[in-house]
């Protein structure tokens, strides 16, 4: 068997779903372990999510929700399992993954001496977006007329917020990460992010959340994942139900 | 590539033009440690003019170190450096841009050191093109070198003092050469300017190249 061969049946061992008519997950991820320094952030973590999906993470402080996140986001490596996200798995083709995802984290990823609209612009550019997009994104999170030509450093915590988002929607992504993704948003605002996860797994696009605002997420529909000690615990909750991960039913489950 | 590279060397110009972190603070800090020099040697005006091409030399470096935290450091403060990973900008190309920015603030240094040091220490240029070139080629080097050294430190939390312990000794070969090129380019010493700017040109170029090949690695790391 030849060298190309042999490459191609390792390809298809690797990724099992892509070449057998089947959709492939948009995140597979099979005891997928993460350290930050020594420490297990994650700790063989099993999750399939399909495309289109809008998927819930839930689970106390220091469970692993964001560690989760970046790992899908490929800015965290795996040290032992396997991932795949998009397609691309993640031992090997990070900065694949990195050009198709959008995350916001806790910080904004902004720079403070530039304009919200200068932000926007220089992420859209640097993902090959046009002036239109960033047009259109500045509209929808209300970040148009003096407040697009506001330095980001005098924004307000929210105004801040919304410029973060505006410049992740511009890049249109195909799976969306976002971590605490009402947090410092007034109610306006919040409808406007509820509206954009709902548009984006409208158009196909996979959505991965963690917040605490569980009441406010069940708008949304999501299937709920808990995430206790680095793991995914085998059953969940619903999204209203307490926020401790102490879930005992096996499966997961959409809320309704 | 180049799109990109220029993509991010305008942003970082472009808010060094903003914060005026240049001009209200590093500028400053190379004409006070120029100007410290100038009293410490103002008893011998020969000795300043010798010595000259040096202190311009040892100054611009340590307000280099300046320029390249800084750069680092807008990256690093509301975590754009995460971004710009996820951006999918090549890494080279984050390399480049990056480099350029810095390469720019310090020829522009330069010039204003310059002129304070034909002032100050009453040097007389002999030879523009060898003082351009060396200026350009030094700049260039010290560039090079503080990105891939800044890249290394930028996720450490003692960045800042561990940046200058690694990247002195790194451009000492730049120190030299451009020294010696700028003795000759002032008339004080019977330098081959010419020969030293190859060096500085070579460090560049060597700097320039493995900067851009392992820059990919280090923002892994960072």
């Amino acid at each position: 068997m030849g060298a190309a061969a042999r490459s191609l049946v390792s390809a298809i061992r690797k990724r099992p779903c892509s070449l057998t008519g089947v959709v492939e997950p948009a995140v597979r991820l099979r005891a997928a372990v993460t350290l930050l320094g020594r420490f297990p952030a994650l700790a063989g973590v099993d999750l399939e999510i399909t495309p289109g999906e809008i998927v819930l993470l839930k689970g106390p402080n220091g469970a692993g929700k964001t560690t989760l996140l970046r790992l899908c986001a490929g800015l965290c490596s795996l040290a032992s399992g396997q991932g795949w996200v998009l397609g691309h798995d993640l031992n090997d083709e990070r900065r694949m993954v990195r050009r198709r995802v959008a995350l916001l984290g806790h910080r904004a990823g902004l720079y403070d001496d530039l304009t919200v609209a200068e932000n926007v612009a220089f992420w859209a550019r640097a993902a090959g977006a046009g002036g239109t997009d960033v047009d259109e994104a500045i509209e929808r999170l209300s970040l148009t007329g003096r407040l697009a030509d506001t330095r980001v450093g005098r924004l307000s915590a929210g105004q801040r917020r919304r410029a973060s988002i505006a410049s992740l929607v511009v890049r249109r992504p195909e799976l969306w990460l976002l971590d605490e993704p009402h947090a410092g948003l007034d109610q306006q605002s919040r409808d406007t992010v509820d509206a954009l996860v709902r548009s984006a797994a409208a158009a196909g696009a996979t959505v991965v959340l963690a917040t605490h605002e569980l009441e406010r997420i069940q708008v949304l529909k999501p299937r709920v994942v808990s995430v206790v000690g680095g793991m995914v615990r085998a059953g969940s909750d619903s999204a209203d139900g307490p926020n401790d991960g102490d879930a005992s039913t096996e499966g997961d489950r959409r809320v309704s | 590539m180049f799109r990109d590279a220029w993509l991010i060397a305008g942003k970082d110009l472009r808010i060094e033009m903003r914060a005026r972190v240049g001009i209200n603070q590093i500028v400053p800090f190379a004409v006070t440690v120029l100007v410290l020099f100038a009293f410490a040697l103002d008893t011998d005006q020969e000795a300043l003019r010798t010595y000259a091409p040096g202190l311009f030399w040892v100054t611009v470096l340590l307000a280099s170190l300046l320029a390249i935290g800084r750069s680092f450091a807008v990256d690093l403060a509301d975590g754009a450096s995460d971004r710009l990973l996820l951006s999918g900008i090549d890494p080279i190309a984050v390399f480049g841009g990056k480099a350029a920015a810095i390469a720019i603030q310090l020829v522009v240094l330069e010039v204003l050191l310059a002129a304070g040091v034909v002032l100050l220490f009453d040097v007389t240029v002999h030879r523009y093109g060898l003082l351009v070139c060396a200026g350009l080629a030094a700049a260039a080097g010290v560039a090079a070198a503080g990105t891939l050294y800044g890249a290394l430190v930028a996720g450490l939390g003692v960045r800042e003092t561990l940046l200058p312990m690694l990247l002195l000794p790194v451009v000492a070969p730049v120190l030299v050469g451009a020294t010696r090129a700028f003795q000759d380019a002032f008339g004080v010493a019977g330098a081959e300017g010419w020969a030293w700017l190859g060096l500085l040109a070579g460090f560049a170029a060597i700097y320039g190249v493995f900067g851009a090949l392992s820059y990919g690695a280090l923002l892994e790391e960072a």
